[in-house]
């Protein structure tokens, strides 16, 4: 990656009683897709709103380019934001809208006629300039709100929740887009978002954040096969997560008892007796009808989904626990009642320690 | 939000009168066919001992157009715009100032701005009366200060007037606008800034131009009710000062002069519907904010 465009060191913010977001430090490259994922109330958006300077924060400093922003108000700041709400002005056309910034600026009145042509172009709504926000649906909204942001050529785009209100297909095909348009123009990108399928399609990098913690920051597959905290291998994708203690270690091959029976998974650095989680994918996991080595899991089919390019089956362990598998072939024999031992090959699985709740 | 804006221009178009009910029995009762007797009336001849003859007569607009009463109506109107223009310059700021509050503190200030009107005009009007009069506490005050020699003649002054019509309008002036202010989305407030306006310019290019409505709902509750009003004027400028509105009540009053009275009336009405007019070519008239 190349160099840093914004830092985050050390920031607190506090609202009332109320810690939002907790010694957060974050480095963020230029030309990067960095994405702010978690639940609602997790302290993305405060994060955003901060590097924006909408928030102040409580604590700390945040870097754009080098130099300290907390002095500095929104409009002094070379970072543009496309809110959730796409907070398009309603008394302007599409054309005074996108204006706004260069004019404002006092760019003169050709350049900014020319510079319009091109992100209207470039968000696919050239033709729209004389209408009023009002007549226009929420992606042509959306992307017209990105078109104003874009048009102030920023260091750091903010984009808050931009695909929040677009239906399904639309949001698909927008996300598309908008990584289209990120490489294209190579500005940063940080992007808030709650839906955890958005943010690995998009993402160069995704920072998991929980209770104003980030969680986990890393590239979206390495966030995806090795999930460093309960929280990230629950969040992100579907996870069978089972809860045990180490039984036996040897060669970093754990032997893990669990309510519902000994399996097996491959990690460093734990010895007997720690407690800890094993996270499995869906589709990692396998079942046959004789116990295999290592494991002694049993469980039985309570239903069984064909999706059209997969099929789920849900499983019942001993101790209730409900367990998810996932095929993309049809499954044959896996009829309601079935009872199948459950393994999976030990590299696959995630060990999580359970004391560490979570780390920076 | 975005989708309730498309079905506004396919609204339907049941006939007005249909679509208000019995409400409609009410109005047309009591505000439209006494409003087109005052016109039928403006055209009449004045009776020798007051009351109408009924013989068509545009004497009465002739006598408004008389420099005499035209005057008055030019002063009249001088003094409305004036309070209006206070009223604005004051209840704008005042408007914002609560409109930015947490909703349960702006509810206390607007309630705050409305106690006065729970007590009677007239003891209100009494008591600025006392508090301005010559060897009132308001002169009692200065002269003790040292700021004026003897006591100020308050009374009976356009100066008065202005102040208590200002006074009295003002919360009319902070409703509406204060409605438009409250309605406006702070992240559109937010977006400018983002990108690259200072306070005043977001102020002029976004803040401004949404609150239009409210601040032209203000310039009609205001403006009007200052232009007719006689109570005020009749008590703070002590009837020496003549305004439109104490010569319609003169009118239909002591001088029993009803064609002229309701000739004025009508001009009022014509100046309203102006006012309207010109908005609603401004703005759709759906727009606007009355409380």
């Amino acid at each position: 990656m190349s160099e840093t465009i914004v830092t985050l060191q050390h920031v607190d913010k506090w609202y009332g009683d109320n810690h939002v977001v907790k010694d957060m430090n974050l480095e963020i490259a230029e030309g990067e897709f960095l994405t702010l994922l978690g639940p609602s109330g997790c302290g993305k958006t405060t994060t955003l709103r901060m590097i924006a300077g909408f928030e102040n924060a409580t604590e700390g400093t945040i870097l754009v380019q080098g130099e300290r922003v907390e002095d500095k108000e929104p409009y002094q700041r070379d970072v543009n934001t496309v809110f959730q709400n796409y907070s398009l002005f309603p008394h302007m056309t599409v054309y005074d809208n996108v204006a706004y910034g260069p004019s404002i600026k006092k760019v003169p009145k050709n350049e900014i006629r020319r510079q319009v042509r091109e992100m209207l172009e470039l968000v696919q709504m050239s033709g729209y300039e004389k209408r009023k926000p009002d007549e226009l649906s929420g992606g042509q909204k959306q992307r017209v709100a990105i078109a104003r942001a874009l048009i102030n050529r920023p260091r750091v785009l903010l984009l808050d929740e931009p695909l929040g209100a677009l239906d399904l297909k639309l949001r698909k095909q927008m996300q598309f887009e908008l990584k289209r348009l990120q490489k294209k123009l190579g500005i940063t990108f940080v992007y808030v978002t709650h839906d955890q399928e958005e943010a690995m399609t998009m993402s160069d990098r995704i920072a998991v954040m929980k209770d104003g913690v980030i969680e986990q920051i890393d590239r979206p597959s390495v966030i995806y096969q090795r999930p460093k905290t309960r929280f990230v291998a629950d969040f992100i994708g579907e996870s069978n997560i089972f809860a045990g203690t180490v039984a036996e270690a040897a060669d970093g091959l754990l032997r893990i008892r669990t309510p519902g029976g000994l399996v097996t998974a491959k990690a460093e650095g734990c010895r007997k007796d720690d407690e800890v989680y094993v996270s499995v994918r869906p589709e990692s996991l396998n079942v046959s009808f004789e116990p295999k080595e290592g494991f002694s899991f049993r469980a039985v089919v309570t239903d069984s989904v064909y999706m059209g390019t997969l099929t789920k089956v849900l499983l019942q362990a001993e101790d209730g626990q409900e367990i998810k598998f996932s095929r993309f072939e049809e499954t044959e024999g896996l009829s309601e009642g079935t009872e199948v031992w459950l393994y999976w090959n030990p590299e696959k699985a995630v060990v999580i320690p359970a004391g560490e709740a979570r780390e920076g | 939000m975005n989708r309730s804006s498309g079905t506004k221009k396919k609204k339907n178009r049941l006939p007005v009168l249909a679509q208000a009910g019995p409400v409609s029995v009410w109005m047309i009762l009591f505000v439209t066919l006494p409003l087109l007797f005052i016109i039928y009336v403006s055209f009449m001849t004045r009776g020798t001992f007051g009351g109408i003859e009924y013989t068509f007569s545009t004497e009465s607009y002739r006598t408004i157009l008389d420099p005499m009463y035209f005057s008055v109506i030019l002063k009249s109107l001088k003094v409305a715009a004036v309070t209006t223009i206070l009223c604005l310059l004051f209840g704008y700021p005042l408007a914002y100032f609560i409109a930015r509050k947490p909703p349960e503190t702006a509810s206390k200030l607007i309630m705050l701005l409305m106690i006065p009107f729970w007590t009677n005009g007239m003891m209100r009007l009494n008591a600025w009366m006392l508090f301005f009069q010559v060897n009132g506490p308001v002169n009692y005050v200065l002269t003790h200060l040292g700021i004026v020699e003897k006591p100020v003649m308050f009374l009976y002054t356009d100066w008065l007037v202005n102040i208590g019509l200002f006074t009295n309008m003002l919360p009319f002036a902070v409703l509406p606008m204060y409605s438009s202010i409250e309605k406006l989305q702070k992240s559109l407030l937010e977006a400018s800034s983002d990108l690259g306006a200072d306070p005043v310019r977001t102020f002029l290019k976004v803040t401004l131009p949404l609150t239009f409505p409210g601040i032209f709902s203000a310039i009609i509750l205001t403006f009007i009710p200052a232009l007719g009003t006689y109570t005020v004027t009749d008590m703070l400028g002590g009837g020496k000062v003549l305004y439109i509105g104490n010569i319609i009540k003169n009118q239909f009053g002591t001088i029993r002069n009803w064609p002229l009275g309701a000739a004025l009336s009508v001009l009022l009405l014509v100046i309203t519907a102006l006012l309207i007019f010109i908005y609603s070519r401004f703005a759709g008239i759906e727009d606007m904010e009355v409380v």
